[in-house]
């Protein structure tokens, strides 16, 4: 085998999983389970990814059957891991991923101990997600101190205690801008308003909720474009928009404000994946994955945020205990084999599904999410005759559809759409 | 006084339109609920709603400068206010265990959800 | 006794005149900043170029046209001495019409004239080798091979660096009130900190030249500010080799296409000229990027999609009365030297300034300067974890295992880099601990992210090591605090 960092330690495993939040946690611990030398590698001082600062409830329903906070949910996870003896290593950056072949990958990371490449024969990638900001979503104006993401808003209020505000306006109406403006409000600080680009709400019903209980505005169809003050906000320019989401002239108001928190959306975090050639679907901006949850370079595979973004940490954690499975089969067989791929395609009102191609040989979950929320509808694969009727379709709530395997083994290729009933 | 509430049920993704009617104090009617559970819900919402209420407060010598909480069963809603000051004179000492009872208010337990 | 000399303003021109100016055994050397930390005026945003001096019309702007060539020569020394990033990937000048020809045609005769070697007019595949993604409506191109980039504010910060550890003594956070003259000779400034005795002043002010000047009693000259904005793209996206110009019209030299230092694509500026009392708007505005973006378009089709901003900032350029630098040693007020009107080609001439301002003090004051015989013309870079080869770094975090923990994820920025960065912040005097002080020393926060991510880890390590609550920490000085107190202030009833 090639060395490629000569002075470097190497270390071997079966499988490296990166990302030590419940996607990478769930598949360290499957993946042990299953009889792999494992190890997990995670960039934070603490296991948990995202989790220990989410302190809210409604975490583990589906997954542990009981509603925990992030953190309880994280420290679950954790405590597993340690019993099963899983190696892992915190504070542990890759820097690196290479493809040699089928089953030589090679990572290489950093971490106080040292700089370490690890081969293994089969990659996990686990690593989540970041958040859109400010530039990104083309807020122009000044460049000043009181503009978060929701997710650093919460990292300085509930993991280092610091209150980055008073007078609040949330960019975006997601999970995440909700339950901002929840922990806002109930340290003191006044909630102005909830600036929605689309004409209904991003988040779960649950989290919604909390814009009643806490009596703040909510303005569907309104964007932030402008950002004023002189070393801190001191207010933001909102404007209506249309129906195509164009800006409509004249309705622009001010909302004075010290603290802007944009909430505009999560995109996996997948550039070291881009850089080995893993095609990406657009849709997702995540990898392009079989019913293993492999990418189109065998043997690497993904789950959780960096897959495709989740509304439930539980559809998160069992991403990434399939996809341990995925790598272990991987490990075994040398290879992912199955005799045809059946292409998932996006029909009607589908704005995402994953996977993106099924074997026929075992029983699968499609996550999918729909474009626009409708009451009354079918969920339909034409294909095999597949009709399923929901009362309630929303672009926040993802879809989680069990298909088995004698249902889709002679399909060719499958279509989803979600139509009028 | 005759009053009507509605609101989107959080009890299951399902998210029905739940109207409930209200007159003096007294519900007289529950309409677009599609469970028994969902109907339960809603009337609570509406004579005495109830949430579990999380926080930080600061740890001395932790890993971090705080510590999470939340209360061990749903609290009045307009009793948060209250529980909230109260919540801002707290602060412990590590090490603190997840599930630790951290203080107590009105009988209600607050526990931590993170170590420290 | 020693020659007293403060400099105002610590951008560009105040730092490169602080470093020439220490190497000088008999003068004691004042920098004074009223920002808390150097290079954040006019020299912060820019488009980093160092231009090739082709540009100026020695008739109309001779002092622009002999320093911005003397300052690019100066330059490919300095930026070895200092370590300051760079890169020297030549110009293109870029004709899209016929007509464009002649213009090209004069730049090149100018910049003969002005001695910039080695340029030369290229079209069809020698163009395009030069340059394989730019836009196929070019027909020809002037080509400069000195034209370079450098990081400006690091630039900034290399020289005051050095300038400190030969002996001069920053003031920052120092704003200038006023001028002591007694009998047709400076005695000093008047701060917000106190008197400072100068026997020489030197008025780098950029923007602020001509108040600073009106102090001294001299007003024959104004300072407009002109604002150019910029977008700034993911490191994946590709940009191209050269720096793009197209064919420049007498108002501007249009809008540049850039793969800046740190390997992002950029583009900018336009320009608009705002009154003078708006010395401070660094809004970016919809009109003015979307103009950039369509300008930069005519040479660079390929712009990505809008989701792969990172950034996008504008920068305020000191237009001067007349148009030329205002280089002077004021007869009427002994021992007050104008730097004023350090508009572009200023990034470039920065070095040539400072020759120039040393010869004034000699020339027209009289005062003989001594070099020492112990002045360091280096200065050392921090360490940056990106750079360093894996064997390298492992060596590091053998030593000190903060250089292996990463804080900066997207642009591999380590703790070890940071704590480093806020020793040097404390080396020059940067009092108030700011996240831009760091990011200006190590890219921390300025990848895919945008800081989200690292910019709270970044506040503790300052909160830590200045000693302050982490919510004191500021993004750019007094008044920009990350935080308003801690979690429990309001609810307490103290907000701060």
């Amino acid at each position: 085998m090639m060395k490629p960092f000569p002075e470097v330690p190497m270390l071997s495993y079966d499988v490296v999983v990166i990302g030590g939040g419940p996607a990478g946690m769930a598949s360290a611990i499957k993946a042990k389970e299953l009889g792999l030398k494992v190890l997990l590698l995670d960039e934070n001082d603490y296991l948990g990814g995202i989790l220990p600062q989410c302190i809210h409830p409604g975490f583990g329903i589906h997954y542990f059957k009981e509603e925990l906070t992030g953190p309880e949910f994280a420290s679950r996870l954790a405590k597993r891991l340690v019993e099963l003896g899983v190696e892992y290593r915190t504070s542990a950056r890759v820097l690196e991923i290479r493809n040699y072949s089928d089953l030589e990958k090679f990572v290489l990371f950093t971490s106080p101990a040292g700089i370490y490449g690890v081969w293994a024969k089969a990659i996990i990638y686990a690593a989540g997600a970041r958040e859109r900001h400010a530039f990104e979503i083309g807020i122009v104006g000044d460049r000043v101190s009181g503009i978060y993401t929701a997710g650093e808003a919460q990292t300085l209020m509930d993991i280092y205690g610091v209150l980055p505000g008073k007078g609040i306006v949330i960019v975006g109406s997601g999970d995440v801008g909700l339950i901002m403006a929840r922990r806002f409000s109930l340290e003191g600080a006044k909630v102005k308003a909830v600036i929605e680009l689309m004409p209904y709400p991003g988040g779960l019903a649950r989290n919604v909720m909390i814009l009643r209980d806490f009596n703040i505005p909510l303005y569907l169809s309104h964007k932030v474009v402008e950002v004023r003050g002189k070393g801190r906000v001191e207010r933001v320019k909102v404007v209506k928009v249309d129906k195509n989401l164009k800006e409509i002239p004249g309705s622009e108001f001010w909302i004075e404000a010290d603290t802007l928190v944009i909430s505009a959306g999560l995109v996996p975090a997948v550039k070291k994946l881009k850089k080995i050639g893993v095609e990406i679907d657009p849709a997702t901006a995540g990898p392009v994955v079989n019913d293993r949850l492999e990418t189109s370079v065998p043997g690497i595979f993904v789950a959780g945020n960096s897959l495709v973004i989740n509304d439930l940490v539980d559809y998160v954690a069992e991403q990434g205990e399939l996809a341990a499975e995925g790598a272990k089969e991987f490990i075994e067989n040398s290879g992912t084999e199955s005799r045809k791929w059946i292409k998932v395609e996006r029909g009607e009102n589908v704005r995402l599904v994953v996977p993106h191609y099924l074997s026929g040989e075992r029983d699968v979950y499609l996550y999918l999410r729909v474009l626009k929320p409708m009451e009354d509808v079918e969920l339909r694969i034409p294909e095999i005759g597949k009709r399923l009727k929901l009362l309630v379709v929303k672009p926040a709530e993802m879809i989680r559809l069990k298909l088995k395997a004698e249902e889709i083994r002679n399909a060719e290729k499958l279509t989803v759409e979600v139509t009028g009933a | 006084m005759r009053k009507t509430y509605r609101f989107t049920c959080i009890i299951c993704p399902l998210g029905c339109s739940v109207e409930v009617e209200v007159e003096d104090g007294k519900v007289l009617e529950v309409r677009g609920h599609t469970c028994p559970r969902g109907k339960e819900w809603a009337v609570q919402e509406v004579i005495s709603p109830k949430r579990v209420v999380m926080t930080v407060i600061p740890v001395e010598n932790g890993a971090l400068p705080t510590v999470s909480v939340k209360t061990s069963e749903p609290v009045p809603k307009e009793k948060i206010p209250e529980l909230m000051r109260f919540l801002a004179g707290i602060k412990v000492k590590a090490p603190v265990n997840i599930g630790d009872v951290v203080a107590e208010w009105n009988g209600v337990k607050i526990v931590a959800t993170r170590g420290a | 006794m020693k020659t007293k000399v403060a400099v105002i303003g610590a951008g560009i021109s105040g730092a490169s005149i602080a470093r020439v100016l220490s190497r000088y055994e008999n003068l004691e050397v004042h920098l004074i900043e009223k920002a808390p930390d150097v290079g954040w005026g006019v020299s912060k945003a820019n488009t980093a170029l160092i231009h090739g001096g082709y540009d100026d019309d020695p008739d109309k702007y001779p002092t622009r046209a002999k320093l911005c060539i003397r300052g690019n020569r100066l330059w490919h020394r300095w930026v070895k001495e200092l370590q300051i990033a760079h890169v020297w990937n030549g110009a293109l000048i870029v004709a899209l019409k016929d007509e464009d020809f002649d213009e090209l045609e004069r730049l090149l005769e100018r910049g003969r004239r002005n001695g910039v070697p080695e340029m030369r007019i290229v079209e069809g595949d020698e163009l395009f080798h030069l340059e394989p993604g730019l836009t196929r409506e070019a027909i020809g191109a002037l080509w400069v091979p000195i034209v370079g980039q450098i990081a400006p504010i690091p630039a900034v910060i290399a020289l005051v660096e050095n300038a400190v550890a030969n002996g001069v003594k920053t003031h920052l956070e120092t704003e200038v009130r006023g001028i002591k003259v007694e009998n047709g000779e400076v005695k000093g400034v008047k701060t917000n900190n106190g008197f400072i005795e100068a026997d020489v002043i030197i008025n780098a002010a950029g923007l602020y030249a001509d108040e600073i000047a009106r102090m001294a009693g001299i007003d024959y000259f104004e300072i407009h500010p002109r604002k150019g904005e910029y977008w700034i793209f993911d490191d994946d996206v590709p940009g191209p080799r050269r720096v793009l110009f197209p064919t420049p019209t007498p108002v501007s030299k249009g809008i540049v296409v850039t793969t800046e230092v740190s390997g992002h694509l950029m583009i900018g500026p336009n320009a608009q000229d705002l009154p003078p009392e708006e010395k401070d708007n660094l809004a970016t505005t919809k009109e003015g990027l979307e103009g950039v973006w369509e300008g930069a378009k005519k040479l660079w089709p390929q712009l990505p999609p809008r989701s792969k901003v990172i950034r996008t900032f504008a920068g305020l350029r000191p237009e001067p009365t007349g148009g030329d630098f205002i280089i002077k040693a004021e007869e009427e007020v002994w021992g007050f030297i104008n730097v004023a009107g350090i508009r572009s080609p200023g990034l470039t001439s920065a070095p040539a300034i400072a020759y120039e301002v040393a010869e004034m003090i000699q020339r027209d004051l009289g005062i003989k300067l001594v070099a020492k015989s112990n002045w360091n013309p280096y200065r050392r870079e921090i360490t940056h974890f990106f750079m360093l080869p894996p064997e390298k770094a492992n060596e590091l975090v053998k030593k000190n295992p903060a250089y292996g923990k990463i804080v900066c994820r997207c642009n591999s920025v380590s703790e070890g880099d940071i704590l480093e960065a806020i020793e040097r912040m404390k080396f020059i005097g940067v009092k108030t601990p700011s996240v831009d002080s760091v990011k200006f020393r190590t890219k921390a926060t300025t990848g895919t992210c945008q800081g989200s991510f690292c910019r709270p880890r970044i506040v503790q390590l300052l909160a830590k090591e200045y000693g302050v609550e982490p919510w004191k920490v500021t993004l750019k000085g007094r008044g920009s605090e990350i935080g308003i107190g801690d979690v429990k202030a309001l609810l307490r009833g103290d907000e701060a």
